[in-house]
C-alpha cells in the first residue's frame, strides 16, 4: 500500500496500468481524455504490452471492444457525454453478447447547449443498456471500482460489462491522495481472463451476434436481465475480497449516520461527500441526519435501500440529471418505485441539481435538509425541484 | 494456378442451406474470397442480407469463427478481433497464424459504413475487407445507396413522372479506399472467378489492409431471372461499367481489357427492370449520358495503368 497524490484521471489510468489489460480501445473526449493519455504514455513508454487502438470515434471504440472481448481479451475503454451518446446502440450489442469489458465515464452534460460540466445524463441515458452500473464518490473509489469491475464483468455467471462513473472535472480534474495497492496485488486480485467463447478458438467455431427472431429473442433477453438480477451476490462477494485485500468496506449503497436517522438526502458521487460534511454539521446542532448514497446504480439495490429507509420520516433524492418525464430524475422515480414495497413510505421530494456543472455547495445541500425538517408531516405541494436554479 | 475443382473440392467455410435468394451474388462472393487460403480466417460481418440469411438463430451457416454487430462497424469490428489476436499472441496465450477478413454490402462500406472502413484502414491493421456490391440496400427492400448507378429505380429513387430513377452517379469506393495508400487494393466480379481468387489469395498473404470490390448482382434488386446472376457480372466487365483492376502500392493496374469485345452499356442495362424506364422515349438521351460517364472512367483507368500512376 502507497500513498499518492494524483488527478483523477491519472488514479484511473494508474488502476489500467495495474490491471493491464489485453486491449484498450478509446478515442478522446473531455473531461475522460486524460485517462487516454496517460495510458497511451504507458504503451508508447513501454511499461505496459497493451494493444491501445486509437480509433477515430466512440463509435468503433466500442465496436472494436466488442470485437475484441469477443476474441477472449480483456478490454477497457473511457469515454464522457457525447462519447457514450454515440456508442449507444453498441452498448446494447456488447450486453447483450454478453461480452465482459470494462468502461470509465467521467460523467459530462449532454448537448444542446453544448456544456463540458459535470452531470450524469450521459450515464444515465445508457442505464437501461443491460451494463452494470458503479459510481464513485472520488478518484479513490474510481480507482477501486476499475479494479473489482474487472472481477465482476468477467464472472462466468455474469458475463456482463461494467461502466464505472466518476464526476467529470470534480473527480476526473482534481488532486486526491490516492492510497494504491501494489501491482501484484491487483493482478493477483484481477487474476488470468480465460473464456471458453473466443472467436481465435479456431477449433469451436463461435457465430457471435445472430439473428433472432420472435421464437428466440424473448428467451435471450430474460436470461440477460437474470444474469444483471443475479450479479447482486457477485458484486458483493467481489467487495468483500476486495476489502480483505484492501481493508476499504464498500457496499452497494453506503448509509451514512441512518441507524437513528429521520431525515436524509440520497445521492451519486462525489455530492455525496458535501452531503457528508452537511449531515455532520447537522449532527452537531442535534438534527437526526443521515445520508444514502448508492455505489450501485445498475443493477438498482432496491432491497438495501428499503431496509436503510425503513424507519425515515423524509427523503430527498438528488439527482443530476433532468430525465425530462415530468415526472422527476432516474433515482427518484427508481427509488420511489421501490419504495412502494415498503412497509414505511417516508415523504419524498426530488431535487434535480447541478446540470452542465452548475456547484453544489454545503449551503444548498443544507437548504435541502431544512425543507424537508419544516415539511416534516405534512403532504409536500411539488414533490420534484430543481435545486440551484435561477428563475 | 487455382482450378474449380480444387476449389470445390475445399470444405466450405460458408455452408449450403443458407437463406440468401436463388441467384444471390453474395454467397458466391464469399465461398470464392475464403476457398482462397488455408489459413484460419475469423469474419466480422456488417449488417444486411449476408448477415441476416446466413445466421438465422439457432442456426448458422459459418464453419468458421464470425462475429456480427453492427451494420456500420464491420471494420472497426474487425479492427478489435485483430488487435485482441496481435495482443494475446504477444503475450503468449494464442499459437498459430490467423487471418481475418471482414464482409459489408455497399450500405455497410459506401455509406454508413464509411468512416468505421476508412478508421481501420489508416491504423494499418492486418484485415481484408470485401464488399459485395449489390448497388442497393437490398435487405431493407432495395433503397438506394451511393452504390446505386446512374438511372437505376429503386424504392426511395423509383423512376417518377419527373425524376426518372437515382439522379446522382455511383461513388467511387475504391479510389476511395486506394486514396489512403493501402497496400492492396482491388476490384473484381463473381463472374471472373479465378481473377476473384487471385486476388483474394493476393489480398489475405499481403501484411496490412487490404480492399476488394465485387460485383454481387442481386436478382431481387436488379430485377432479373435468377439464373443470369454471372452473365450480367460478366457483361459489366465487358461494358467496362464495373472495370477489374488492382492498386498495389498507389499502382493502377489493369486486371482485364476486353478490347474489341467492349460492349455498349445499354445492352446489360437492358436486361435488368431496374432500368426499363431508361429505354421510355422521353428518357433515352439517358442513356447516352451513363454510355459517355462509362467511357470517361474508363479512358481514366486504361491511362492509369499503362502510365502506372494515378492522375
Amino acid at each position: 500500500m502507497s500513498k499518492v497524490a494524483l488527478l483523477g484521471n491519472a488514479t484511473i489510468a494508474e488502476a489500467m496500468r495495474q490491471i493491464n489489460p489485453d486491449v484498450v480501445a478509446a478515442f478522446p473526449i473531455t473531461p475522460a481524455t486524460g485517462i487516454v493519455q496517460e495510458f497511451s504514455q504507458y504503451v508508447h513508454d513501454g511499461v505496459l504490452d497493451t494493444e491501445f487502438i486509437t480509433v477515430e470515434s466512440e463509435h468503433s471504440a466500442m465496436s472494436a471492444c466488442i470485437g475484441a472481448s469477443a476474441a477472449g481479451a480483456r478490454v477497457m475503454t473511457a469515454t464522457s457525454s457525447a462519447g457514450l451518446a454515440l456508442m449507444w446502440e453498441l452498448l446494447g450489442v456488447a450486453s447483450g453478447l454478453r461480452l465482459p469489458m470494462v468502461m470509465v465515464v467521467a460523467n459530462r452534460a449532454l448537448s444542446s447547449p453544448i456544456n463540458i460540466g459535470c452531470d450524469h445524463s450521459d450515464s444515465m441515458g445508457a442505464r437501461d443498456s443491460g451494463w452494470i452500473q458503479l459510481y464513485s464518490e472520488n478518484a479513490q473509489e474510481g480507482y477501486d471500482n476499475v479494479i473489482k469491475a474487472v472481477r465482476i464483468s468477467e464472472n462466468k455467471d455474469v458475463r456482463l460489462p461494467v461502466m464505472v462513473m466518476i464526476d467529470g472535472f470534480i473527480t476526473s480534474h482534481c488532486t486526491e491522495v490516492l492510497e494504491s495497492l501494489e501491482d501484484d496485488q491487483v493482478r493477483g486480485f484481477a487474476g488470468e481472463y480465460k473464456t471458453d467463447y473466443s472467436l481465435l478458438n479456431i477449433e469451436n467455431p463461435l457465430t457471435y451476434g445472430p439473428y433472432q427472431t420472435s421464437e428466440y429473442y424473448f428467451e435471450t433477453k430474460k436470461q440477460e436481465a437474470d444474469s444483471i438480477k443475479d450479479s447482486f451476490g457477485i458484486i458483493k462477494k467481489v467487495s468483500e475480497e476486495f476489502e480483505t485485500l484492501s481493508g476499504r468496506h464498500q457496499s452497494i449503497v453506503e448509509s451514512y449516520m441512518m441507524e437513528d436517522a429521520e431525515v436524509a438526502v440520497m445521492v451519486l458521487s462525489s455530492t455525496a461527500g458535501t452531503t457528508r460534511a452537511v449531515v455532520d454539521s447537522l449532527r452537531s446542532e442535534g438534527i437526526k441526519a443521515g445520508l444514502i448514497k448508492p455505489r450501485l446504480f445498475r443493477p438498482f439495490p432496491a432491497e438495501k435501500i428499503i431496509e436503510i429507509t425503513k424507519n425515515l420520516k423524509s427523503l430527498a433524492i438528488l439527482d443530476r440529471s433532468e430525465a425530462f418525464s415530468a415526472s422527476g430524475g432516474p433515482l427518484f422515480t427508481e427509488t420511489r418505485s421501490a419504495l412502494y414495497e415498503s412497509g414505511s413510505k417516508p415523504n419524498i421530494i426530488n431535487y434535480i441539481y447541478g446540470l452542465g456543472g452548475r456547484d453544489i455547495c454545503m449551503e444548498d445541500i443544507r437548504k435541502v435538509f431544512l425543507e424537508l425538517l419544516e415539511e416534516e408531516g405534512k403532504r409536500p405541494e411539488v414533490i420534484i425541484r430543481h435545486l440551484g436554479v435561477r428563475k | 494456378m487455382v482450378s474449380i475443382t480444387e476449389i470445390v473440392k475445399k470444405p466450405q467455410k460458408l455452408a449450403c442451406g443458407h437463406r440468401l435468394c436463388p441467384g444471390c451474388g453474395a454467397g458466391v462472393v464469399v465461398n470464392l474470397v475464403l476457398s482462397s487460403i488455408d489459413t484460419p480466417v475469423v469474419i466480422a460481418n456488417a449488417t444486411g442480407c449476408l448477415e441476416v440469411s446466413t445466421t438465422v438463430y439457432p442456426y448458422t451457416s459459418w464453419n468458421t469463427p464470425f462475429i456480427h454487430s453492427a451494420f456500420e462497424n464491420a471494420a472497426a469490428t474487425i479492427s478489435g478481433v485483430e488487435g485482441a489476436y496481435r495482443s494475446l499472441k504477444r503475450r503468449g496465450k494464442i499459437n498459430g497464424e490467423i487471418y481475418f477478413a471482414a464482409f459489408g454490402g455497399d450500405g455497410g462500406t459506401y455509406d454508413i459504413g464509411l468512416q468505421s472502413l476508412s478508421g481501420a484502414l489508416e491504423r494499418g491493421h492486418d484485415f481484408v475487407y470485401v464488399c459485395y456490391d449489390n448497388g442497393a440496400y437490398m435487405n431493407t427492400g432495395v433503397q438506394r445507396s451511393s452504390a446505386t448507378p446512374f438511372g437505376a429505380s429503386t424504392t426511395t429513387s423509383p423512376a417518377g413522372k419527373e425524376i426518372p430513377g437515382k439522379p446522382h452517379y455511383k461513388k467511387d469506393i475504391t479510389r476511395i479506399v486506394a486514396a489512403h495508400e493501402i497496400p492492396y487494393v482491388a476490384q473484381a466480379s463473381v463472374s471472373h472467378w479465378k481473377d476473384l481468387v487471385k486476388k483474394s489469395k493476393k489480398a489475405f498473404e499481403t501484411k496490412g489492409p487490404a480492399f476488394i470490390n465485387v460485383i454481387a448482382p442481386c436478382p431481387t434488386g436488379w430485377v432479373y431471372d435468377p439464373k443470369d446472376t454471372i452473365k450480367l457480372a460478366r457483361e459489366a466487365v465487358y461494358s467496362c461499367i464495373w472495370p477489374l483492376y488492382e492498386v498495389e502500392d498507389g499502382k493502377y493496374k489493369l486486371s482485364f481489357d476486353p478490347k474489341k469485345k467492349k460492349t455498349d452499356v445499354a445492352g446489360w442495362l437492358k436486361q435488368q427492370r431496374r432500368f426499363r424506364h431508361l429505354f421510355e422515349p422521353q428518357n433515352e438521351y439517358l442513356l447516352d449520358e451513363i454510355q459517355g460517364e462509362t467511357d470517361k472512367k474508363w479512358n481514366e483507368l486504361l491511362e492509369e495503368s499503362s502510365s502506372g500512376k494515378r492522375k
